[in-house]
Protein backbone atom coordinates (compact mmCIF):
# COMPACT_ATOMS: atom_id res chain seq x y z
CA UNK A 1 0.00 0.00 0.00
CA UNK A 2 0.99 3.36 -0.41
CA UNK A 3 0.46 5.43 2.58
CA UNK A 4 1.51 8.92 1.55
CA UNK A 5 0.73 9.25 -2.57
CA UNK A 6 -2.88 10.68 -1.89
CA UNK A 7 -4.11 8.61 -4.58
CA UNK A 8 -7.80 8.84 -3.28
CA UNK A 9 -7.93 12.56 -2.51
CA UNK A 10 -10.58 14.28 -4.11
CA UNK A 11 -11.88 17.78 -4.09
CA UNK A 12 -15.26 16.01 -2.11
CA UNK A 13 -12.80 14.48 0.33
CA UNK A 14 -9.97 16.79 0.77
CA UNK A 15 -11.09 18.79 3.81
CA UNK A 16 -10.72 15.53 5.88
CA UNK A 17 -6.70 15.77 5.19
CA UNK A 18 -7.08 19.67 5.57
CA UNK A 19 -8.34 19.86 8.93
CA UNK A 20 -6.52 16.73 10.29
CA UNK A 21 -4.04 16.11 8.22
CA UNK A 22 -3.06 12.52 7.10
CA UNK A 23 -3.02 11.17 11.08
CA UNK A 24 -3.12 8.39 13.28
CA UNK A 25 -3.47 8.86 17.07
CA UNK A 26 -4.43 6.34 19.66
CA UNK A 27 -6.02 3.73 17.80
CA UNK A 28 -7.95 5.17 15.11
CA UNK A 29 -6.60 5.55 11.44
CA UNK A 30 -7.47 7.60 8.91
CA UNK A 31 -6.69 5.59 5.74
CA UNK A 32 -8.80 7.30 2.73
CA UNK A 33 -7.74 5.14 0.11
CA UNK A 34 -9.32 3.67 -2.84
CA UNK A 35 -10.74 0.17 -1.76
CA UNK A 36 -9.42 -0.99 -5.36
CA UNK A 37 -6.47 0.50 -4.26
CA UNK A 38 -4.45 -2.20 -5.22
CA UNK A 39 -5.83 -3.17 -8.49
CA UNK A 40 -5.10 0.48 -9.47
CA UNK A 41 -1.82 0.56 -8.79
CA UNK A 42 -1.51 -2.81 -11.08
CA UNK A 43 -3.47 -1.04 -13.87
CA UNK A 44 -0.80 2.04 -13.60
CA UNK A 45 1.50 -0.63 -13.94
CA UNK A 46 0.13 -2.55 -16.98
CA UNK A 47 -0.14 0.89 -18.55
CA UNK A 48 3.35 1.42 -18.32
CA UNK A 49 3.79 -1.94 -20.05
CA UNK A 50 1.42 -0.57 -22.64
CA UNK A 51 3.29 2.87 -23.12
CA UNK A 52 6.75 1.08 -23.25
CA UNK A 53 5.78 -0.91 -25.97
CA UNK A 54 4.07 1.58 -28.34
CA UNK A 55 1.27 -0.16 -27.78
CA UNK A 56 -2.98 1.31 -27.86
CA UNK A 57 -4.80 -0.77 -25.50
CA UNK A 58 -9.08 0.11 -25.73
CA UNK A 59 -11.38 -1.90 -23.41
CA UNK A 60 -15.00 -3.30 -24.71
CA UNK A 61 -17.33 -3.60 -22.71
CA UNK A 62 -21.20 -4.17 -23.28
CA UNK A 63 -24.27 -6.49 -22.36
CA UNK A 64 -23.35 -10.48 -23.42
CA UNK A 65 -23.79 -10.86 -27.21
CA UNK A 66 -24.16 -7.05 -28.18
CA UNK A 67 -21.75 -7.82 -30.76
CA UNK A 68 -17.73 -6.90 -29.00
CA UNK A 69 -16.33 -10.57 -30.81
CA UNK A 70 -17.87 -9.93 -34.03
CA UNK A 71 -16.66 -6.43 -34.17
CA UNK A 72 -13.18 -7.39 -33.72
CA UNK A 73 -13.42 -10.06 -36.37
CA UNK A 74 -14.31 -7.15 -39.08
CA UNK A 75 -11.92 -4.67 -37.62
CA UNK A 76 -9.27 -7.06 -37.72
CA UNK A 77 -10.55 -7.80 -41.27
CA UNK A 78 -10.46 -4.03 -42.12
CA UNK A 79 -7.08 -3.39 -39.69
CA UNK A 80 -5.23 -6.62 -39.61
CA UNK A 81 -2.58 -5.47 -42.94
CA UNK A 82 -1.93 -2.75 -41.63
CA UNK A 83 -1.71 -3.01 -37.95
CA UNK A 84 -0.53 -5.65 -35.60
CA UNK A 85 -3.53 -6.47 -33.60
CA UNK A 86 -4.13 -8.48 -30.40
CA UNK A 87 -6.65 -9.75 -27.92
CA UNK A 88 -7.04 -10.07 -24.47
CA UNK A 89 -10.56 -11.86 -24.08
CA UNK A 90 -12.70 -12.22 -21.05
CA UNK A 91 -15.05 -14.92 -20.82
CA UNK A 92 -16.86 -16.90 -18.00
CA UNK A 93 -16.51 -20.66 -19.04
CA UNK A 94 -15.72 -20.91 -22.70
CA UNK A 95 -12.33 -20.34 -24.81
CA UNK A 96 -15.13 -19.83 -27.69
CA UNK A 97 -14.08 -15.51 -28.33
CA UNK A 98 -10.34 -17.13 -28.50
CA UNK A 99 -10.75 -19.00 -31.23
CA UNK A 100 -12.53 -16.96 -33.10
CA UNK A 101 -9.88 -14.56 -33.37
CA UNK A 102 -7.29 -16.49 -34.20
CA UNK A 103 -9.26 -18.04 -37.14
CA UNK A 104 -8.52 -14.09 -37.90
CA UNK A 105 -4.73 -14.77 -37.87
CA UNK A 106 -4.93 -12.56 -34.81
CA UNK A 107 -2.77 -14.25 -31.37
CA UNK A 108 -5.34 -14.22 -28.58
CA UNK A 109 -5.20 -15.06 -25.04
CA UNK A 110 -8.48 -16.02 -23.07
CA UNK A 111 -8.65 -15.29 -19.52
CA UNK A 112 -11.14 -17.95 -18.18
CA UNK A 113 -12.86 -15.60 -15.10
CA UNK A 114 -14.94 -18.62 -13.99
CA UNK A 115 -17.28 -16.94 -10.92
CA UNK A 116 -16.13 -13.53 -11.66
CA UNK A 117 -17.76 -11.39 -13.87
CA UNK A 118 -15.29 -8.52 -14.74
CA UNK A 119 -11.73 -8.32 -15.43
CA UNK A 120 -9.34 -7.09 -12.94
CA UNK A 121 -5.87 -5.72 -13.48
CA UNK A 122 -4.24 -8.77 -11.84
CA UNK A 123 -5.74 -10.83 -14.27
CA UNK A 124 -4.83 -8.84 -17.59
CA UNK A 125 -0.96 -8.45 -15.90
CA UNK A 126 -0.89 -12.36 -15.70
CA UNK A 127 -2.28 -12.12 -19.48
CA UNK A 128 0.61 -10.48 -20.75
CA UNK A 129 3.01 -12.73 -19.84
CA UNK A 130 1.65 -14.98 -22.35
CA UNK A 131 1.54 -11.93 -24.80
CA UNK A 132 4.76 -10.72 -27.12
CA UNK A 133 4.00 -6.61 -27.00
CA UNK A 134 6.70 -5.75 -28.96
CA UNK A 135 4.92 -7.28 -31.24
CA UNK A 136 1.45 -5.70 -31.27
CA UNK A 137 0.34 -2.30 -32.19
CA UNK A 138 -3.50 -2.10 -31.06
CA UNK A 139 -4.54 -4.47 -28.22
CA UNK A 140 -8.52 -5.27 -27.39
CA UNK A 141 -9.44 -6.27 -23.95
CA UNK A 142 -12.75 -8.11 -24.64
CA UNK A 143 -14.00 -7.77 -21.11
CA UNK A 144 -16.61 -9.88 -19.56
CA UNK A 145 -20.30 -9.05 -21.17
CA UNK A 146 -21.87 -7.69 -18.61
CA UNK A 147 -23.06 -3.90 -17.78
CA UNK A 148 -22.63 -3.20 -13.82
CA UNK A 149 -18.71 -4.31 -12.58
CA UNK A 150 -16.25 -4.03 -15.19
CA UNK A 151 -16.25 -0.08 -15.13
CA UNK A 152 -15.29 -0.19 -11.26
CA UNK A 153 -12.04 -2.06 -12.43
CA UNK A 154 -9.13 -0.37 -13.87
CA UNK A 155 -7.48 -2.65 -16.24
CA UNK A 156 -4.40 -0.22 -17.42
CA UNK A 157 -6.34 0.63 -21.15
CA UNK A 158 -6.22 3.72 -22.60
CA UNK A 159 -9.88 3.67 -23.91
CA UNK A 160 -13.02 2.74 -22.63
CA UNK A 161 -15.27 1.86 -25.40
CA UNK A 162 -18.70 0.27 -24.75
CA UNK A 163 -21.28 -1.05 -26.94
CA UNK A 164 -25.02 -0.88 -27.18
CA UNK A 165 -26.80 -3.25 -29.72
CA UNK A 166 -30.11 -2.38 -31.20
CA UNK A 167 -31.81 -5.21 -29.94
CA UNK A 168 -31.09 -4.05 -25.92
CA UNK A 169 -33.18 -0.40 -25.13
CA UNK A 170 -32.25 2.62 -25.59
CA UNK A 171 -32.14 3.47 -22.10
CA UNK A 172 -29.34 1.78 -21.23
CA UNK A 173 -27.11 4.37 -20.05
CA UNK A 174 -30.04 5.43 -17.67
CA UNK A 175 -29.85 1.86 -16.12
CA UNK A 176 -26.34 1.56 -15.85
CA UNK A 177 -24.75 4.74 -15.65
CA UNK A 178 -21.78 3.90 -14.04
CA UNK A 179 -20.71 1.93 -17.38
CA UNK A 180 -21.79 4.25 -19.45
CA UNK A 181 -20.48 7.72 -17.62
CA UNK A 182 -17.03 5.73 -18.23
CA UNK A 183 -17.20 5.33 -22.13
CA UNK A 184 -14.81 7.21 -24.25
CA UNK A 185 -16.64 6.15 -27.42
CA UNK A 186 -20.40 4.82 -27.20
CA UNK A 187 -21.11 2.12 -30.02
CA UNK A 188 -24.22 1.31 -31.01
CA UNK A 189 -24.05 -1.83 -32.88
CA UNK A 190 -26.68 -3.95 -34.93
CA UNK A 191 -27.85 -1.19 -36.85
CA UNK A 192 -28.86 -3.50 -39.77
CA UNK A 193 -31.88 -4.13 -37.45
CA UNK A 194 -32.78 -1.07 -36.91
CA UNK A 195 -35.22 -0.59 -38.86
CA UNK A 196 -36.55 -4.31 -38.29
CA UNK A 197 -37.17 -3.78 -34.82
CA UNK A 198 -38.49 0.04 -35.18
CA UNK A 199 -38.17 1.20 -31.29
CA UNK A 200 -34.61 1.67 -31.07
CA UNK A 201 -34.11 5.23 -31.39
CA UNK A 202 -30.51 6.23 -31.45
CA UNK A 203 -30.86 9.97 -30.62
CA UNK A 204 -32.40 9.12 -27.84
CA UNK A 205 -29.43 6.24 -26.79
CA UNK A 206 -27.10 9.59 -27.34
CA UNK A 207 -29.18 12.11 -25.21
CA UNK A 208 -29.15 9.95 -22.04
CA UNK A 209 -25.50 9.23 -22.76
CA UNK A 210 -25.21 13.33 -22.47
CA UNK A 211 -27.51 13.30 -19.51
CA UNK A 212 -24.07 11.15 -17.83
CA UNK A 213 -22.37 14.49 -18.60
CA UNK A 214 -20.50 12.34 -21.22
CA UNK A 215 -19.27 13.64 -24.79
CA UNK A 216 -17.95 10.80 -26.03
CA UNK A 217 -18.43 10.45 -29.66
CA UNK A 218 -21.38 7.98 -30.87
CA UNK A 219 -20.98 5.82 -33.80
CA UNK A 220 -23.88 3.84 -35.07
CA UNK A 221 -22.32 0.48 -37.05
CA UNK A 222 -22.86 -2.94 -37.94
CA UNK A 223 -20.36 -5.56 -38.32
CA UNK A 224 -22.68 -7.81 -40.51
CA UNK A 225 -23.62 -5.24 -43.12
CA UNK A 226 -20.24 -3.06 -42.85
CA UNK A 227 -22.64 -0.06 -42.22
CA UNK A 228 -20.24 2.97 -40.92
CA UNK A 229 -17.83 0.71 -40.10
CA UNK A 230 -15.19 3.06 -41.80
CA UNK A 231 -16.14 5.58 -38.74
CA UNK A 232 -15.17 3.27 -35.99
CA UNK A 233 -11.47 2.45 -38.57
CA UNK A 234 -11.22 5.93 -38.36
CA UNK A 235 -11.44 6.55 -34.84
CA UNK A 236 -9.17 4.22 -33.75
CA UNK A 237 -6.51 5.23 -36.38
CA UNK A 238 -6.88 8.45 -35.03
CA UNK A 239 -6.59 7.03 -31.24
CA UNK A 240 -3.22 5.00 -32.37
CA UNK A 241 -1.81 8.08 -33.74
CA UNK A 242 -2.36 10.01 -30.81
CA UNK A 243 -0.90 7.51 -28.77
CA UNK A 244 2.20 7.51 -30.47
CA UNK A 245 2.37 11.33 -30.15
CA UNK A 246 1.59 10.43 -26.31
CA UNK A 247 4.33 8.24 -25.96
CA UNK A 248 6.90 10.63 -27.74
CA UNK A 249 6.39 13.03 -25.55
CA UNK A 250 6.36 11.46 -22.32
CA UNK A 251 2.50 11.20 -21.38
CA UNK A 252 -0.03 8.10 -21.23
CA UNK A 253 -3.99 8.14 -21.39
CA UNK A 254 -6.32 7.04 -18.73
CA UNK A 255 -9.71 6.58 -19.86
CA UNK A 256 -12.02 9.57 -19.38
CA UNK A 257 -13.57 8.94 -15.79
CA UNK A 258 -12.93 6.17 -13.70
CA UNK A 259 -13.53 5.37 -10.43
CA UNK A 260 -12.68 7.89 -7.54
CA UNK A 261 -8.75 8.91 -7.04
CA UNK A 262 -7.13 6.82 -10.06
CA UNK A 263 -6.90 10.08 -11.79
CA UNK A 264 -4.67 11.33 -9.23
CA UNK A 265 -2.63 8.50 -9.26
CA UNK A 266 0.11 7.99 -12.17
CA UNK A 267 2.77 10.51 -12.26
CA UNK A 268 1.27 13.92 -13.97
CA UNK B 1 -21.11 -10.04 -7.53
CA UNK B 2 -17.89 -7.96 -7.70
CA UNK B 3 -19.02 -6.40 -3.83
CA UNK B 4 -17.17 -9.34 -2.97
CA UNK B 5 -14.15 -8.79 -5.01
CA UNK B 6 -14.14 -5.43 -3.60
CA UNK B 7 -14.38 -6.81 0.26
CA UNK B 8 -11.47 -9.04 -0.31
CA UNK B 9 -9.61 -5.99 -1.52
CA UNK B 10 -10.86 -4.50 1.89
CA UNK B 11 -9.83 -7.36 4.14
CA UNK B 12 -5.62 -7.45 2.32
CA UNK B 13 -5.98 -3.36 3.18
CA UNK B 14 -7.03 -3.90 6.65
CA UNK B 15 -4.50 -6.87 7.55
CA UNK B 16 -2.04 -4.75 6.20
CA UNK B 17 -2.81 -1.93 8.82
CA UNK B 18 -3.79 -4.37 11.97
CA UNK B 19 0.23 -5.85 10.75
CA UNK B 20 1.71 -2.52 11.87
CA UNK B 21 -0.43 -2.47 15.46
CA UNK B 22 1.23 -6.16 16.40
CA UNK B 23 -1.82 -7.56 19.68
CA UNK B 24 -4.70 -5.62 18.04
CA UNK B 25 -7.45 -6.45 15.58
CA UNK B 26 -9.68 -4.55 13.54
CA UNK B 27 -13.20 -2.96 15.49
CA UNK B 28 -14.66 -0.77 13.22
CA UNK B 29 -14.26 0.20 9.62
CA UNK B 30 -15.58 3.47 8.02
CA UNK B 31 -16.05 3.67 4.57
CA UNK B 32 -17.62 6.52 1.83
CA UNK B 33 -19.08 4.67 -0.94
CA UNK B 34 -20.99 7.03 -4.12
CA UNK B 35 -23.85 6.15 -5.77
CA UNK B 36 -21.51 6.31 -8.84
CA UNK B 37 -18.72 3.90 -7.53
CA UNK B 38 -20.81 1.11 -8.97
CA UNK B 39 -20.88 -0.60 -5.55
CA UNK B 40 -24.37 -1.09 -4.03
CA UNK B 41 -24.06 -0.66 0.16
CA UNK B 42 -25.88 -3.47 0.77
CA UNK B 43 -24.47 -6.05 -0.94
CA UNK B 44 -20.91 -4.72 0.15
CA UNK B 45 -22.71 -5.14 3.86
CA UNK B 46 -23.22 -8.87 3.10
CA UNK B 47 -20.13 -9.48 0.94
CA UNK B 48 -17.79 -8.13 3.90
CA UNK B 49 -19.58 -10.57 6.49
CA UNK B 50 -17.87 -13.58 3.81
CA UNK B 51 -14.53 -11.69 3.48
CA UNK B 52 -13.35 -10.99 7.02
CA UNK B 53 -13.83 -14.43 7.90
CA UNK B 54 -11.04 -15.75 9.69
CA UNK B 55 -8.86 -12.51 8.84
CA UNK B 56 -8.22 -9.35 11.77
CA UNK B 57 -10.86 -8.07 11.20
CA UNK B 58 -13.21 -10.75 11.72
CA UNK B 59 -15.37 -9.11 14.64
CA UNK B 60 -15.22 -6.14 13.03
CA UNK B 61 -18.21 -3.49 12.37
CA UNK B 62 -18.69 -2.27 8.86
CA UNK B 63 -19.94 1.74 9.02
CA UNK B 64 -21.12 2.87 5.44
CA UNK B 65 -21.34 6.22 4.61
CA UNK B 66 -23.41 7.40 1.32
CA UNK B 67 -22.18 10.22 -0.33
CA UNK B 68 -24.51 12.46 -1.92
CA UNK B 69 -23.94 13.83 -6.35
CA UNK B 70 -22.51 16.75 -7.06
CA UNK B 71 -22.16 18.46 -9.88
CA UNK B 72 -19.95 21.36 -11.31
CA UNK B 73 -21.27 23.23 -14.42
CA UNK B 74 -18.62 23.70 -17.32
CA UNK B 75 -20.89 26.82 -18.34
CA UNK B 76 -21.88 28.70 -15.35
CA UNK B 77 -19.54 27.16 -12.95
CA UNK B 78 -22.23 26.71 -10.24
CA UNK B 79 -22.47 23.19 -8.25
CA UNK B 80 -25.57 21.39 -7.95
CA UNK B 81 -26.85 17.98 -6.33
CA UNK B 82 -28.08 15.77 -9.24
CA UNK B 83 -29.42 11.98 -10.00
CA UNK B 84 -26.72 8.95 -10.94
CA UNK B 85 -28.67 9.18 -14.51
CA UNK B 86 -29.39 13.09 -14.55
CA UNK B 87 -25.69 14.88 -14.00
CA UNK B 88 -27.16 17.87 -15.44
CA UNK B 89 -26.73 21.24 -13.62
CA UNK B 90 -29.81 22.47 -11.99
CA UNK B 91 -29.22 26.20 -12.82
CA UNK B 92 -28.55 26.32 -16.07
CA UNK B 93 -29.96 23.24 -17.56
CA UNK B 94 -26.32 22.30 -18.77
CA UNK B 95 -25.57 18.99 -19.73
CA UNK B 96 -21.65 19.58 -19.26
CA UNK B 97 -20.86 19.45 -15.82
CA UNK B 98 -17.69 17.33 -13.63
CA UNK B 99 -18.15 15.63 -10.40
CA UNK B 100 -17.22 16.71 -7.20
CA UNK B 101 -18.66 13.89 -5.18
CA UNK B 102 -20.49 10.77 -5.63
CA UNK B 103 -17.95 8.20 -6.99
CA UNK B 104 -16.44 7.68 -3.67
CA UNK B 105 -15.04 3.98 -3.09
CA UNK B 106 -13.20 5.05 -0.02
CA UNK B 107 -11.77 3.37 3.20
CA UNK B 108 -11.87 6.34 5.22
CA UNK B 109 -11.02 5.44 8.76
CA UNK B 110 -10.42 2.41 10.81
CA UNK B 111 -10.05 1.68 14.52
CA UNK B 112 -8.40 -1.17 16.47
CA UNK B 113 -8.83 -2.63 19.74
CA UNK B 114 -6.72 -4.82 21.87
CA UNK B 115 -6.91 -8.45 20.71
CA UNK B 116 -8.47 -9.89 24.26
CA UNK B 117 -11.17 -7.04 25.00
CA UNK B 118 -15.03 -8.00 23.96
CA UNK B 119 -16.78 -5.40 21.84
CA UNK B 120 -18.48 -4.42 24.58
CA UNK B 121 -15.30 -3.05 26.98
CA UNK B 122 -13.66 -1.98 23.85
CA UNK B 123 -11.76 1.54 24.14
CA UNK B 124 -13.29 3.49 21.33
CA UNK B 125 -11.67 6.77 19.97
CA UNK B 126 -12.99 9.13 17.89
N1 LIG C 1 -27.76 -8.58 -37.07
C1 LIG C 1 -26.57 -8.47 -36.51
N2 LIG C 1 -26.14 -9.41 -35.64
C2 LIG C 1 -24.93 -9.26 -35.07
C3 LIG C 1 -24.10 -8.17 -35.35
N3 LIG C 1 -22.95 -8.29 -34.63
C4 LIG C 1 -23.08 -9.44 -33.90
N4 LIG C 1 -24.28 -10.02 -34.18
C5 LIG C 1 -24.80 -11.29 -33.62
O1 LIG C 1 -24.99 -11.14 -32.22
C6 LIG C 1 -24.64 -12.33 -31.54
C7 LIG C 1 -23.59 -12.04 -30.48
O2 LIG C 1 -22.43 -11.53 -31.10
P1 LIG C 1 -20.99 -11.60 -30.42
O3 LIG C 1 -20.04 -10.87 -31.29
O4 LIG C 1 -20.65 -13.00 -30.07
O5 LIG C 1 -21.30 -10.77 -29.09
P2 LIG C 1 -20.35 -10.57 -27.81
O6 LIG C 1 -20.64 -9.20 -27.29
O7 LIG C 1 -18.94 -10.87 -28.17
O8 LIG C 1 -20.93 -11.68 -26.83
P3 LIG C 1 -20.29 -12.20 -25.42
O9 LIG C 1 -18.81 -12.28 -25.60
O10 LIG C 1 -20.94 -13.49 -25.20
O11 LIG C 1 -20.70 -11.15 -24.41
C8 LIG C 1 -24.15 -13.30 -32.61
O12 LIG C 1 -25.20 -14.14 -32.95
C9 LIG C 1 -23.78 -12.38 -33.76
O13 LIG C 1 -23.89 -13.01 -35.00
C10 LIG C 1 -24.57 -7.19 -36.31
O14 LIG C 1 -23.91 -6.19 -36.62
N5 LIG C 1 -25.81 -7.39 -36.83
MG1 LIG D 1 -17.60 -12.16 -27.22
ZN1 LIG E 1 0.22 5.29 -5.44
ZN1 LIG F 1 -2.20 4.69 -3.90
ZN1 LIG G 1 4.62 -6.31 -15.13
ZN1 LIG H 1 -17.88 -8.57 -11.46
ZN1 LIG I 1 -24.87 25.73 -15.07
Amino acid sequence: MCDTCGCSITEGNRHLIDEGGKHEHSGAVEVLSNLLHENNHTAAHNREHFDRHHVLTINLMSSPGSGKTALLETTIEQLGEKYRIGVIEGDLETENDAARIRAKGVPAVQIMTGTACHLDAHLVHSALHDMNLDEIDILFIENVGNLVCPASFDLGQHYNVTLLSTTEGDDKPAKYPVMFRAADAMLITKSDLLEVLGDFDPQKATQYLRNLANPAEVMTLSARSGEHIDLWIEWLQKRFQEQQQRIAGGETRRPAIQADGIALHAAR
Amino acid sequence: MHELSICQALVDQLEGIAAQHPGKQVAEVYLGIGPLSGVVPQLLNDAFSVARAGSCADAATLHIHESEIIVRCLSCGKQSPATANRLLCSHCGEWQTELVSGDELLLERVELEAFEQSGESSQKYH
